[in-house]
Protein backbone atom coordinates (compact mmCIF):
# COMPACT_ATOMS: atom_id res chain seq x y z
CA UNK A 1 0.00 0.00 0.00
CA UNK A 2 1.43 2.91 -0.69
CA UNK A 3 1.63 5.32 2.06
CA UNK A 4 3.55 8.11 0.33
CA UNK A 5 1.27 11.35 -0.40
CA UNK A 6 0.62 11.39 -4.10
CA UNK A 7 -1.99 13.80 -6.16
CA UNK A 8 -4.85 12.63 -7.87
CA UNK A 9 -6.60 14.80 -9.98
CA UNK A 10 -9.94 15.65 -8.07
CA UNK A 11 -12.90 17.80 -8.96
CA UNK A 12 -15.04 19.73 -6.53
CA UNK A 13 -16.68 22.81 -6.50
CA UNK A 14 -15.38 23.75 -2.83
CA UNK A 15 -12.72 21.37 -1.09
CA UNK A 16 -11.28 19.79 -4.33
CA UNK A 17 -10.79 23.44 -6.22
CA UNK A 18 -7.44 25.47 -6.73
CA UNK A 19 -5.29 25.70 -3.35
CA UNK A 20 -1.87 26.56 -2.74
CA UNK A 21 0.03 25.89 0.87
CA UNK A 22 0.07 28.80 2.99
CA UNK A 23 -1.99 30.99 0.59
CA UNK A 24 -4.70 30.93 3.31
CA UNK A 25 -2.49 31.55 6.62
CA UNK A 26 -0.67 34.50 4.59
CA UNK A 27 -4.57 35.17 4.39
CA UNK A 28 -5.50 35.31 7.32
CA UNK A 29 -3.04 37.33 8.69
CA UNK A 30 -3.33 40.25 6.26
CA UNK A 31 -7.81 39.94 7.23
CA UNK A 32 -7.13 40.11 11.21
CA UNK A 33 -9.41 38.15 13.49
CA UNK A 34 -12.66 39.59 13.33
CA UNK A 35 -12.65 38.93 9.75
CA UNK A 36 -11.95 35.69 9.38
CA UNK A 37 -14.53 35.34 11.74
CA UNK A 38 -16.84 37.59 9.83
CA UNK A 39 -16.10 35.59 6.75
CA UNK A 40 -16.32 32.31 8.44
CA UNK A 41 -19.96 33.26 9.77
CA UNK A 42 -21.08 34.65 6.18
CA UNK A 43 -20.05 31.32 4.88
CA UNK A 44 -22.55 29.51 7.06
CA UNK A 45 -20.06 26.49 7.26
CA UNK A 46 -21.13 23.80 9.70
CA UNK A 47 -19.28 20.92 11.24
CA UNK A 48 -18.39 18.24 8.93
CA UNK A 49 -18.41 15.21 11.19
CA UNK A 50 -22.47 14.95 10.81
CA UNK A 51 -23.85 17.05 13.71
CA UNK A 52 -23.39 20.17 11.99
CA UNK A 53 -22.38 23.05 14.81
CA UNK A 54 -22.06 25.79 12.86
CA UNK A 55 -18.48 26.25 12.91
CA UNK A 56 -18.08 29.87 12.98
CA UNK A 57 -19.83 29.78 16.12
CA UNK A 58 -17.95 27.26 17.53
CA UNK A 59 -14.81 29.48 17.19
CA UNK A 60 -16.55 32.98 18.63
CA UNK A 61 -17.58 30.70 21.77
CA UNK A 62 -13.98 29.44 22.20
CA UNK A 63 -12.88 33.04 21.38
CA UNK A 64 -14.57 34.59 23.70
CA UNK A 65 -14.33 31.71 26.44
CA UNK A 66 -11.35 32.93 29.37
CA UNK A 67 -8.10 30.52 29.88
CA UNK A 68 -4.64 31.15 30.04
CA UNK A 69 -4.08 28.33 26.76
CA UNK A 70 -6.36 27.33 23.72
CA UNK A 71 -6.44 24.55 22.20
CA UNK A 72 -7.19 23.44 18.31
CA UNK A 73 -7.64 19.52 17.86
CA UNK A 74 -8.77 17.88 14.84
CA UNK A 75 -10.55 15.36 14.52
CA UNK A 76 -9.49 12.69 12.72
CA UNK A 77 -10.70 9.57 14.11
CA UNK A 78 -12.78 8.46 11.51
CA UNK A 79 -14.58 5.49 12.28
CA UNK A 80 -17.95 5.62 11.26
CA UNK A 81 -18.40 2.40 8.73
CA UNK A 82 -18.09 3.25 5.22
CA UNK A 83 -16.42 6.88 6.08
CA UNK A 84 -12.38 7.46 4.22
CA UNK A 85 -13.20 11.01 2.97
CA UNK A 86 -10.34 12.12 6.07
CA UNK A 87 -8.18 9.53 5.23
CA UNK A 88 -8.29 10.83 1.24
CA UNK A 89 -8.13 14.55 2.91
CA UNK A 90 -4.75 13.62 4.76
CA UNK A 91 -3.13 11.49 2.27
CA UNK A 92 -3.72 13.85 -0.57
CA UNK A 93 -4.83 17.77 0.54
CA UNK A 94 -2.61 17.49 4.14
CA UNK A 95 -2.14 21.51 2.95
CA UNK A 96 -5.89 22.52 3.21
CA UNK A 97 -6.22 20.44 6.83
CA UNK A 98 -2.92 21.93 8.26
CA UNK A 99 -3.61 25.33 7.06
CA UNK A 100 -6.74 25.42 8.50
CA UNK A 101 -5.52 24.26 11.86
CA UNK A 102 -2.64 27.39 11.62
CA UNK A 103 -5.85 29.54 10.85
CA UNK A 104 -7.94 28.40 13.65
CA UNK A 105 -4.84 28.88 16.03
CA UNK A 106 -4.50 32.56 14.91
CA UNK A 107 -8.26 33.71 14.92
CA UNK A 108 -8.01 31.85 18.65
CA UNK A 109 -4.99 33.11 19.82
CA UNK A 110 -3.95 28.88 20.46
CA UNK A 111 -0.37 27.86 20.28
CA UNK A 112 -1.08 24.05 20.02
CA UNK A 113 -2.72 22.13 18.04
CA UNK A 114 -3.72 18.28 17.99
CA UNK A 115 -4.23 15.66 15.20
CA UNK A 116 -6.15 13.33 16.93
CA UNK A 117 -5.20 10.52 14.59
CA UNK A 118 -7.21 7.28 14.64
CA UNK A 119 -5.12 3.98 15.23
CA UNK A 120 -6.03 2.42 11.97
CA UNK A 121 -4.51 5.37 10.36
CA UNK A 122 -1.63 4.73 11.72
CA UNK A 123 0.34 3.98 8.40
CA UNK A 124 0.16 7.50 6.97
CA UNK A 125 1.82 8.89 10.60
CA UNK A 126 5.17 9.29 9.47
CA UNK A 127 4.52 11.02 5.85
CA UNK A 128 2.42 13.64 7.87
CA UNK A 129 4.86 14.07 10.50
CA UNK A 130 7.13 15.27 7.48
CA UNK A 131 4.57 17.51 6.10
CA UNK A 132 4.73 19.06 9.00
CA UNK A 133 8.50 19.59 9.23
CA UNK A 134 8.51 20.73 5.56
CA UNK A 135 5.65 23.52 7.10
CA UNK A 136 8.16 24.35 9.84
CA UNK A 137 11.09 24.71 7.65
CA UNK A 138 8.89 27.57 5.02
CA UNK A 139 7.92 28.99 8.24
CA UNK A 140 4.35 27.85 8.35
CA UNK A 141 4.28 26.38 11.81
CA UNK A 142 6.45 27.07 15.21
CA UNK A 143 7.64 30.31 16.26
CA UNK A 144 6.17 33.81 14.64
CA UNK A 145 4.59 32.44 11.46
CA UNK A 146 5.13 34.66 8.38
CA UNK A 147 7.43 36.88 10.49
CA UNK A 148 4.53 38.25 12.31
CA UNK A 149 5.36 38.58 15.95
CA UNK A 150 3.80 36.56 18.71
CA UNK A 151 2.21 34.33 15.79
CA UNK A 152 3.30 30.78 17.17
CA UNK A 153 2.23 27.75 16.83
CA UNK A 154 2.64 24.19 16.37
CA UNK A 155 1.11 21.02 15.82
CA UNK A 156 1.59 17.73 17.08
CA UNK A 157 -0.23 14.20 16.08
CA UNK A 158 -1.75 12.14 18.61
CA UNK A 159 -3.00 8.12 18.15
CA UNK A 160 -5.73 6.57 18.87
CA UNK A 161 -5.98 2.98 19.63
CA UNK A 162 -9.40 1.35 17.60
CA UNK A 163 -11.89 3.04 19.84
CA UNK A 164 -14.70 4.35 17.58
CA UNK A 165 -16.48 6.33 20.48
CA UNK A 166 -13.83 8.47 20.44
CA UNK A 167 -14.69 10.30 17.86
CA UNK A 168 -17.04 11.88 20.26
CA UNK A 169 -15.45 15.18 21.10
CA UNK A 170 -15.38 14.79 24.83
CA UNK A 171 -14.41 11.22 24.55
CA UNK A 172 -11.57 11.93 22.27
CA UNK A 173 -10.19 14.59 25.16
CA UNK A 174 -10.31 12.09 27.81
CA UNK A 175 -8.76 9.58 25.44
CA UNK A 176 -6.11 12.72 24.40
CA UNK A 177 -5.38 13.29 28.73
CA UNK A 178 -4.89 9.57 28.94
CA UNK A 179 -7.92 8.37 29.65
CA UNK A 180 -10.32 5.44 28.65
CA UNK A 181 -12.22 7.37 25.97
CA UNK A 182 -15.18 7.31 27.65
CA UNK A 183 -17.32 10.63 27.13
CA UNK A 184 -17.76 13.39 29.50
CA UNK A 185 -21.01 14.98 30.41
CA UNK A 186 -21.67 18.26 28.80
CA UNK A 187 -21.67 21.06 29.58
CA UNK A 188 -19.37 22.30 29.99
CA UNK A 189 -18.80 21.81 26.24
CA UNK A 190 -15.38 21.48 25.40
CA UNK A 191 -15.49 25.38 23.53
CA UNK A 192 -14.78 26.34 27.56
CA UNK A 193 -13.79 23.14 29.44
CA UNK A 194 -11.96 21.27 26.85
CA UNK A 195 -8.37 19.30 26.88
CA UNK A 196 -6.62 19.99 30.30
CA UNK A 197 -9.85 21.78 30.97
CA UNK A 198 -8.62 24.80 28.55
CA UNK A 199 -10.92 26.17 25.92
CA UNK A 200 -10.79 23.77 23.05
CA UNK A 201 -12.14 23.33 19.36
CA UNK A 202 -12.72 20.42 18.32
CA UNK A 203 -13.07 20.78 14.43
CA UNK A 204 -13.50 17.25 12.00
CA UNK A 205 -10.96 16.98 8.95
CA UNK A 206 -13.11 18.43 6.61
CA UNK A 207 -14.15 20.99 8.62
CA UNK A 208 -10.57 22.48 8.61
CA UNK A 209 -10.58 21.71 5.24
CA UNK A 210 -13.05 23.95 4.14
CA UNK A 211 -11.42 27.01 6.41
CA UNK A 212 -8.50 28.03 3.66
CA UNK A 213 -10.97 28.04 0.65
CA UNK A 214 -13.21 30.45 2.88
CA UNK A 215 -10.95 33.27 3.49
CA UNK A 216 -9.28 33.05 -0.09
CA UNK A 217 -12.24 32.96 -2.00
CA UNK A 218 -15.23 34.86 0.74
CA UNK A 219 -17.82 33.35 3.14
CA UNK A 220 -20.07 34.87 -0.07
CA UNK A 221 -18.46 32.60 -2.48
CA UNK A 222 -19.07 29.51 -0.12
CA UNK A 223 -22.73 30.23 0.42
CA UNK A 224 -23.36 30.19 -3.52
CA UNK A 225 -23.43 26.34 -3.69
CA UNK A 226 -25.60 23.99 -1.37
CA UNK A 227 -28.76 25.12 -0.46
CA UNK A 228 -30.00 28.19 1.93
CA UNK A 229 -29.51 26.41 4.86
CA UNK A 230 -26.35 23.86 3.70
CA UNK A 231 -23.77 25.65 2.59
CA UNK A 232 -21.14 24.69 0.68
CA UNK A 233 -20.51 21.27 -0.69
CA UNK A 234 -20.28 17.95 0.85
CA UNK A 235 -17.31 15.03 0.70
CA UNK A 236 -19.46 11.98 0.02
CA UNK A 237 -17.64 8.55 0.72
CA UNK A 238 -19.32 6.20 -1.62
CA UNK A 239 -19.04 2.77 -1.33
CA UNK A 240 -21.22 -0.87 -1.67
CA UNK A 241 -22.93 -1.98 -4.82
CA UNK A 242 -21.57 0.56 -7.34
CA UNK A 243 -19.54 0.48 -9.93
CA UNK A 244 -17.16 3.78 -9.10
CA UNK A 245 -16.83 3.45 -5.35
CA UNK A 246 -14.70 6.44 -3.91
CA UNK A 247 -15.07 9.97 -2.65
CA UNK A 248 -17.16 12.95 -4.10
CA UNK A 249 -17.64 16.45 -3.65
CA UNK A 250 -21.14 17.34 -4.48
CA UNK A 251 -23.01 20.48 -3.04
CA UNK A 252 -25.50 20.35 -0.32
CA UNK A 253 -29.04 19.71 -2.13
CA UNK A 254 -27.66 17.00 -4.48
CA UNK A 255 -30.63 14.11 -4.87
CA UNK A 256 -30.16 10.37 -3.77
CA UNK A 257 -31.34 9.35 -6.96
CA UNK A 258 -28.53 12.21 -8.85
CA UNK A 259 -25.53 10.04 -6.20
CA UNK A 260 -26.40 7.04 -7.60
CA UNK A 261 -26.51 8.01 -11.56
CA UNK A 262 -22.92 9.27 -10.66
CA UNK A 263 -21.19 6.66 -8.84
CA UNK A 264 -22.82 4.08 -10.91
CA UNK A 265 -25.23 2.14 -9.22
CA UNK A 266 -27.55 -0.12 -10.38
CA UNK A 267 -30.76 -2.20 -9.09
CA UNK A 268 -30.22 -0.34 -6.26
CA UNK A 269 -32.71 -1.47 -3.46
CA UNK A 270 -31.79 1.33 -0.58
CA UNK A 271 -28.59 3.66 0.66
CA UNK A 272 -27.30 3.71 4.05
CA UNK A 273 -26.62 7.46 4.46
CA UNK A 274 -24.26 8.62 8.05
CA UNK A 275 -22.94 4.85 8.43
CA UNK A 276 -23.90 2.51 11.05
CA UNK A 277 -25.67 5.71 12.81
CA UNK A 278 -27.19 6.90 9.89
CA UNK A 279 -30.45 5.61 8.28
CA UNK A 280 -31.36 3.51 5.60
CA UNK A 281 -33.83 4.88 2.68
CA UNK A 282 -35.45 2.60 0.70
CA UNK A 283 -35.76 3.42 -3.55
CA UNK A 284 -39.07 4.74 -3.18
CA UNK A 285 -37.40 8.14 -0.92
CA UNK A 286 -34.13 8.34 -3.62
CA UNK A 287 -35.76 11.99 -4.59
CA UNK A 288 -34.58 13.38 -1.20
CA UNK A 289 -31.65 15.68 -0.88
CA UNK A 290 -28.31 15.52 1.30
CA UNK A 291 -28.64 18.58 3.50
CA UNK A 292 -28.99 19.44 6.99
CA UNK A 293 -32.89 20.35 6.39
CA UNK A 294 -33.40 16.70 5.08
CA UNK A 295 -30.89 13.92 5.41
CA UNK A 296 -27.98 15.59 7.15
CA UNK A 297 -25.13 13.34 7.03
CA UNK A 298 -21.34 13.19 7.61
CA UNK A 299 -20.88 11.52 4.18
CA UNK A 300 -20.84 7.52 4.25
CA UNK A 301 -23.23 6.36 1.62
CA UNK A 302 -22.84 2.45 1.22
CA UNK A 303 -25.36 1.03 -1.46
CA UNK A 304 -27.36 -1.95 -1.46
CA UNK A 305 -28.38 -3.68 -4.49
CA UNK A 306 -31.75 -5.94 -4.97
CA UNK A 307 -29.35 -9.01 -3.55
CA UNK A 308 -28.92 -7.85 -0.11
CA UNK A 309 -30.43 -9.12 2.78
CA UNK A 310 -31.47 -6.41 4.69
CA UNK A 311 -31.59 -8.21 8.04
CA UNK A 312 -28.21 -9.43 7.28
CA UNK A 313 -26.88 -5.86 6.76
CA UNK A 314 -28.37 -4.72 9.86
CA UNK A 315 -27.37 -7.43 12.05
CA UNK A 316 -23.52 -6.20 10.98
CA UNK A 317 -24.39 -2.85 12.13
CA UNK A 318 -25.52 -4.00 15.72
CA UNK A 319 -22.59 -6.37 15.94
CA UNK A 320 -20.14 -3.58 15.51
CA UNK A 321 -22.14 -1.20 18.31
CA UNK A 322 -22.43 -3.63 20.98
CA UNK A 323 -18.57 -3.71 20.17
CA UNK A 324 -17.92 -0.26 19.97
CA UNK A 325 -20.05 0.95 22.89
CA UNK A 326 -17.66 2.38 25.75
CA UNK A 327 -20.20 0.58 28.13
CA UNK A 328 -20.47 3.79 30.47
CA UNK A 329 -24.45 4.60 30.37
CA UNK A 330 -27.18 1.74 30.66
CA UNK A 331 -29.08 3.17 27.64
CA UNK A 332 -26.63 2.23 25.27
CA UNK A 333 -24.81 -0.63 26.86
CA UNK A 334 -27.80 -3.45 27.90
CA UNK A 335 -29.93 -1.57 24.75
CA UNK A 336 -27.68 -2.41 21.67
CA UNK A 337 -27.27 -5.94 23.60
CA UNK A 338 -30.88 -6.09 23.37
CA UNK A 339 -31.80 -5.04 19.74
CA UNK A 340 -28.80 -7.51 18.68
CA UNK A 341 -30.76 -9.93 20.47
CA UNK A 342 -33.79 -9.07 18.96
CA UNK A 343 -32.48 -9.40 15.48
CA UNK A 344 -30.84 -12.75 16.25
CA UNK A 345 -34.53 -13.71 17.09
CA UNK A 346 -36.02 -12.33 14.07
CA UNK A 347 -33.04 -14.62 11.99
CA UNK A 348 -33.99 -17.50 13.87
CA UNK A 349 -38.18 -16.52 13.63
CA UNK A 350 -38.96 -16.58 17.07
CA UNK A 351 -40.59 -13.19 17.91
CA UNK A 352 -43.84 -11.67 18.15
CA UNK A 353 -44.93 -7.95 16.66
CA UNK A 354 -45.47 -6.81 20.29
CA UNK A 355 -41.88 -7.95 20.94
CA UNK A 356 -40.46 -5.64 18.08
CA UNK A 357 -42.92 -2.89 18.99
CA UNK A 358 -41.57 -3.01 22.50
CA UNK A 359 -37.35 -3.01 20.82
CA UNK A 360 -38.55 -0.08 18.64
CA UNK A 361 -39.62 1.10 21.80
CA UNK A 362 -36.58 0.19 23.35
CA UNK A 363 -34.52 2.34 20.42
CA UNK A 364 -36.36 5.55 20.92
CA UNK A 365 -35.85 5.49 24.51
CA UNK A 366 -32.27 4.91 24.04
CA UNK A 367 -32.09 8.12 21.56
CA UNK A 368 -33.23 10.40 24.06
CA UNK A 369 -31.65 8.24 27.45
CA UNK A 370 -27.98 7.79 26.12
CA UNK A 371 -25.52 10.08 27.41
CA UNK A 372 -23.53 10.27 23.91
CA UNK A 373 -24.33 10.31 20.05
CA UNK A 374 -23.23 6.61 20.22
CA UNK A 375 -26.46 5.60 21.94
CA UNK A 376 -28.53 8.03 20.92
CA UNK A 377 -27.80 6.80 17.30
CA UNK A 378 -27.04 3.56 17.22
CA UNK A 379 -31.11 2.43 17.50
CA UNK A 380 -31.49 4.65 13.96
CA UNK A 381 -30.48 1.42 11.58
CA UNK A 382 -32.74 -0.71 13.78
CA UNK A 383 -35.77 1.55 13.34
CA UNK A 384 -35.05 2.39 9.56
CA UNK A 385 -34.68 -0.66 8.46
CA UNK A 386 -37.21 -3.20 10.39
CA UNK A 387 -39.45 0.04 9.08
CA UNK A 388 -38.83 0.53 5.52
CA UNK A 389 -37.87 -3.15 5.16
CA UNK A 390 -40.58 -4.70 6.90
CA UNK A 391 -42.15 -6.41 3.71
CA UNK A 392 -38.90 -8.20 2.89
CA UNK A 393 -37.91 -9.14 6.45
CA UNK A 394 -41.37 -10.16 8.14
CA UNK A 395 -43.38 -11.15 5.24
CA UNK A 396 -41.54 -13.51 2.94
CA UNK A 397 -42.05 -16.80 1.89
CA UNK A 398 -38.62 -18.03 3.02
CA UNK A 399 -37.55 -20.00 6.49
CA UNK A 400 -37.78 -16.60 8.13
CA UNK A 401 -41.24 -15.45 9.33
CA UNK A 402 -42.81 -18.45 8.98
CA UNK A 403 -42.09 -19.76 12.43
CA UNK A 404 -43.22 -16.02 13.88
CA UNK A 405 -46.04 -16.42 16.37
CA UNK A 406 -48.01 -13.31 14.93
CA UNK B 1 10.67 -12.86 32.85
CA UNK B 2 14.44 -13.26 33.32
CA UNK B 3 15.97 -10.43 35.30
CA UNK B 4 18.33 -9.03 32.85
CA UNK B 5 14.62 -8.60 30.48
CA UNK B 6 13.24 -7.12 33.24
CA UNK B 7 15.86 -4.17 33.90
CA UNK B 8 16.11 -3.65 29.96
CA UNK B 9 12.15 -3.10 29.90
CA UNK B 10 12.41 -0.54 32.41
CA UNK B 11 15.38 1.04 30.95
CA UNK B 12 12.89 1.41 27.81
CA UNK B 13 10.42 2.51 29.92
CA UNK B 14 12.29 5.04 31.09
CA UNK B 15 13.56 6.30 27.88
CA UNK B 16 10.18 5.97 26.98
CA UNK B 17 9.13 8.40 29.78
CA UNK B 18 11.90 10.58 29.15
CA UNK B 19 10.27 11.35 25.35
CA UNK B 20 6.87 12.02 26.09
CA UNK B 21 6.74 13.61 29.84
CA UNK B 22 5.40 12.66 32.90
CA UNK B 23 2.08 13.88 32.78
CA UNK B 24 -1.27 11.55 32.58
CA UNK B 25 -1.41 12.80 28.90
CA UNK B 26 1.50 10.82 27.68
CA UNK B 27 0.35 7.12 28.84
CA UNK B 28 -1.33 6.53 25.69
CA UNK B 29 1.82 7.33 23.53
CA UNK B 30 4.10 4.98 25.91
CA UNK B 31 1.40 2.62 25.75
CA UNK B 32 1.42 2.54 22.08
CA UNK B 33 4.95 2.44 21.88
CA UNK B 34 5.17 -0.49 24.06
CA UNK B 35 2.95 -2.16 22.26
CA UNK B 36 3.96 -1.49 18.83
CA UNK B 37 7.77 -3.14 20.32
CA UNK B 38 6.05 -6.06 22.20
CA UNK B 39 2.52 -6.82 20.83
CA UNK B 40 1.42 -6.60 24.28
CA UNK B 41 1.67 -4.53 27.74
CA UNK B 42 2.55 -6.96 30.35
CA UNK B 43 2.23 -6.78 34.03
CA UNK B 44 5.22 -5.89 34.62
CA UNK B 45 5.40 -3.03 32.25
CA UNK B 46 2.25 -1.83 33.33
CA UNK B 47 3.68 -1.07 36.96
CA UNK B 48 6.82 0.43 35.10
CA UNK B 49 4.96 3.08 33.95
CA UNK B 50 2.43 3.34 36.80
CA UNK B 51 5.40 4.08 39.06
CA UNK B 52 6.87 6.70 36.37
CA UNK B 53 3.66 8.40 36.11
CA UNK B 54 3.00 8.31 39.59
CA UNK B 55 -0.46 6.50 39.24
CA UNK B 56 -2.11 3.26 40.53
CA UNK B 57 -1.25 0.11 38.25
CA UNK B 58 -4.87 -0.05 37.33
CA UNK B 59 -4.88 3.02 36.10
CA UNK B 60 -2.91 1.91 33.38
CA UNK B 61 -4.67 -1.58 33.15
CA UNK B 62 -8.15 0.36 33.18
CA UNK B 63 -6.93 2.47 30.01
CA UNK B 64 -5.35 -1.08 28.15
CA UNK B 65 -8.56 -2.68 28.67
CA UNK B 66 -10.37 0.22 27.25
CA UNK B 67 -8.59 0.22 23.61
CA UNK B 68 -9.21 -2.95 21.26
CA UNK B 69 -5.36 -1.93 19.53
CA UNK B 70 -3.71 -2.29 23.38
CA UNK B 71 -3.04 -5.79 24.86
CA UNK B 72 -2.32 -6.81 27.97
CA UNK B 73 -2.23 -10.72 26.97
CA UNK B 74 0.65 -12.19 24.99
CA UNK B 75 -0.11 -11.98 20.89
CA UNK B 76 1.68 -13.53 18.01
CA UNK B 77 4.70 -11.35 17.03
CA UNK B 78 2.49 -9.98 14.30
CA UNK B 79 -0.71 -9.44 14.62
CA UNK B 80 -3.41 -9.61 11.36
CA UNK B 81 -6.94 -7.34 11.51
CA UNK B 82 -9.42 -8.50 9.19
CA UNK B 83 -12.09 -5.57 8.52
CA UNK B 84 -15.75 -7.39 9.72
CA UNK B 85 -17.57 -4.25 8.32
CA UNK B 86 -20.37 -4.27 5.81
CA UNK B 87 -18.72 -2.37 3.32
CA UNK B 88 -16.01 -5.43 3.15
CA UNK B 89 -18.43 -7.98 3.88
CA UNK B 90 -20.17 -7.19 0.74
CA UNK B 91 -17.02 -8.03 -1.63
CA UNK B 92 -15.62 -10.91 -0.03
CA UNK B 93 -14.53 -10.54 3.71
CA UNK B 94 -16.49 -13.77 4.34
CA UNK B 95 -14.13 -16.00 1.74
CA UNK B 96 -11.32 -13.81 2.99
CA UNK B 97 -11.98 -14.78 6.57
CA UNK B 98 -12.32 -18.72 5.53
CA UNK B 99 -8.91 -18.71 3.53
CA UNK B 100 -7.47 -17.34 6.60
CA UNK B 101 -8.54 -19.61 9.34
CA UNK B 102 -7.61 -22.03 7.31
CA UNK B 103 -4.45 -21.35 6.41
CA UNK B 104 -3.69 -20.13 9.45
CA UNK B 105 -5.44 -23.38 11.42
CA UNK B 106 -6.79 -20.70 13.74
CA UNK B 107 -10.38 -18.84 14.59
CA UNK B 108 -10.45 -14.87 15.10
CA UNK B 109 -9.57 -13.97 18.40
CA UNK B 110 -6.32 -16.96 18.38
CA UNK B 111 -2.66 -16.98 17.85
CA UNK B 112 -1.00 -19.46 15.54
CA UNK B 113 1.26 -22.12 18.12
CA UNK B 114 4.39 -20.41 16.93
CA UNK B 115 3.34 -17.29 18.30
CA UNK B 116 3.82 -15.91 14.46
CA UNK B 117 0.43 -14.60 13.94
CA UNK B 118 -2.58 -13.02 15.96
CA UNK B 119 -5.90 -13.20 14.03
CA UNK B 120 -8.58 -10.55 14.91
CA UNK B 121 -11.13 -8.50 13.42
CA UNK B 122 -11.52 -4.90 13.33
CA UNK B 123 -14.01 -2.83 12.30
CA UNK B 124 -13.85 -0.42 9.46
CA UNK B 125 -10.51 0.43 8.76
CA UNK B 126 -11.47 3.09 5.81
CA UNK B 127 -10.63 1.18 2.97
CA UNK B 128 -14.40 1.08 1.74
CA UNK B 129 -13.88 1.37 -1.47
CA UNK B 130 -11.09 -0.79 -2.04
CA UNK B 131 -12.88 -3.87 0.35
CA UNK B 132 -12.20 -6.05 1.37
CA UNK B 133 -9.22 -4.89 3.57
CA UNK B 134 -6.69 -6.07 6.45
CA UNK B 135 -4.17 -4.03 8.76
CA UNK B 136 -1.46 -6.51 9.35
CA UNK B 137 0.85 -4.70 12.23
CA UNK B 138 0.51 -1.16 10.29
CA UNK B 139 0.65 -2.24 6.95
CA UNK B 140 -2.83 -2.17 4.88
CA UNK B 141 -3.84 -4.56 2.01
CA UNK B 142 -6.66 -3.99 0.03
CA UNK B 143 -8.67 -5.13 -2.33
CA UNK B 144 -7.82 -8.59 -1.16
CA UNK B 145 -8.85 -12.33 -2.46
CA UNK B 146 -7.85 -15.61 -0.69
CA UNK B 147 -5.26 -15.88 -2.91
CA UNK B 148 -3.55 -12.87 -2.24
CA UNK B 149 -4.39 -12.92 1.56
CA UNK B 150 -2.99 -16.50 1.46
CA UNK B 151 0.46 -14.65 -0.25
CA UNK B 152 0.56 -11.99 2.56
CA UNK B 153 0.10 -14.45 5.49
CA UNK B 154 3.31 -16.68 3.53
CA UNK B 155 5.26 -13.94 3.64
CA UNK B 156 5.06 -12.67 7.26
CA UNK B 157 7.85 -13.79 9.63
Amino acid sequence: METKIKKIERKGPVIFSEYSRGTGIKKAVELGRNDILFELKTSGLKGRGGAGFPTATKWMLTAASIGKKKYIVCNADEGEPGTFKDRVLLLEYPELVFDGMVVAGFTLGAKEGIVYLRGEYEYMFKSLEDYLEGMRKDNLLGKNILGKDDFNFDITIRLGSGAYVCGEETALIESLEGNRGEPRNRPPYPVNTGYMGYPTVVNNVETLAAVPHILMKGGEWFKQHGTNKSTGSKLFSVSGDCMRPGVYELPWGTTISELMIIVGAENTKAVQIGGASGVCIPKSQFDRTFAYEDIATGGSIIVFNESRDMLYVLKNFMEFFVEESCGQCTPCRIGNTKLLEGIEKIEQGDYTFGYINTLKELGRTMQVASKCGLGQSSPNPFISILENFKEEIFHTNGERGTNGKA
Amino acid sequence: MLVFEKNALSEEIEELVSKFGTERSALMPILQSIQRKYKYISDFAQQEVAKLLNIHPVEVYSVISFYSFLHSKPQGRNIIRLCQTISCDMVGKREVADAIKRELGINFGETTKDRRITLEYTNCVGMCEQGPAMIVNERVYTKLDPEKAVKILSEIR
